[in-house]
C-alpha cells in the first residue's frame, strides 16, 4: 500500500475535446496514477482506444502489447514504434449505452527515473449489450526524460462531454 | 476541436482549439481508428463464418465440438 495517494489535478469535460492535458506535473511523487471515466464519439462501435503521449512527445518512441476480449473473442495485439501508448477496447464508445463511460486506470512508476518509461493500462469500455471491450495493456515510452507532461487522447476521436480525468501522485515513503 | 490543458501548479484549466496540424492528425486517426474497426468486424465475420462452415460439415452443435475439445 502506497504511503500517499494524493490528487494532484483533475478535470471534468463541460464540452467535447480531442485530448486533455497535464502539464507542469509535480516532481514530488514516486509514481503517477490516471482514473478516467471517458467515453469517445467514434463511429458506431461500443468501444474503443485510448491513447497517451509524454512530453508532447509524437515521435515513433511508443510501443504497447496488449490482451483484449469483447465476450465473443479474446486476442493479442502489439504497436511498436507508434507515436503513443495506444490501449485498444479500454474506454466506451458511440455505440455504447447512451450515458455510459468506460474506465480506465493508468499507472506509471517511477515518472522521474532516467530509465524508459512503462506503463500499464487497465480499462473496459462499459455498455448494457451482450459486447463489450476490455484489454490490459503494457505501454514504453523509450525515453529516459522525466515527466512533466502528459497528454491523454481520444484513441482517434474526441471525448465527449462529461468525460473526467484525475491524476494522483503515489509516494514510496 | 478544442484540447484542455489542465495545469497541475495551478490547477488552473484552460481550453484551446486544435491548429490545423493537429485537426489534420485527429481526422487521420479518426479514419484510421474506423477503418481499424471495420476490418476487424470483418475478420471476426470471417472465422465465425469459417467455423460454423465446419460445424456443418462435421454435422455437429457448436455446444458438441465444445464437449469433444475438454
Amino acid at each position: 500500500m502506497p504511503a500517499t495517494y494524493s490528487l494532484i489535478a483533475s478535470n471534468t469535460l463541460s464540452s467535447s475535446a480531442s485530448f486533455v492535458t497535464f502539464s507542469s506535473i509535480p516532481a514530488t511523487y514516486t509514481d503517477l496514477v490516471f482514473r478516467i471515466s471517458s467515453r469517445n464519439d467514434i463511429g458506431g462501435a461500443t468501444y474503443g482506444d485510448i491513447a497517451f503521449r509524454f512530453q508532447n512527445d509524437q515521435g515513433a518512441f511508443y510501443g504497447s502489447t496488449m490482451v483484449r476480449g469483447n465476450g465473443s473473442a479474446a486476442s493479442s495485439v502489439r504497436y511498436l514504434s507508434v507515436d503513443s501508448v495506444v490501449a485498444d477496447w479500454s474506454q466506451a464508445s458511440n455505440g455504447a449505452t447512451a450515458s455510459t463511460f468506460g474506465s480506465t486506470e493508468i499507472y506509471i512508476p517511477s515518472y522521474l527515473a532516467s530509465i524508459n518509461k512503462v506503463s500499464s493500462v487497465f480499462g473496459v469500455g462499459e455498455t448494457n449489450a451482450t459486447s463489450a471491450g476490455i484489454a490490459v495493456t503494457a505501454g514504453l515510452y523509450t525515453k529516459t526524460t522525466a515527466i512533466t507532461r502528459i497528454d491523454i487522447l481520444g484513441g482517434g476521436g474526441s471525448f465527449v462531454s462529461g468525460s473526467s480525468f484525475f491524476l494522483y501522485g503515489i509516494k514510496n515513503t | 476541436m478544442e484540447k484542455v490543458i489542465v495545469d497541475c501548479s495551478t490547477g488552473e484549466t484552460t481550453i484551446v482549439p486544435l491548429t490545423a496540424e493537429e485537426i489534420a492528425q485527429r481526422e487521420a486517426e479518426i479514419a484510421q481508428a474506423e477503418q481499424d474497426r471495420l476490418a476487424e468486424e470483418a475478420e471476426a465475420a470471417t472465422k465465425a463464418a469459417a467455423k460454423q462452415a465446419l460445424l456443418d460439415k462435421l454435422g455437429i452443435t457448436q455446444e458438441e465440438a465444445a464437449l469433444l475439445l475438454s
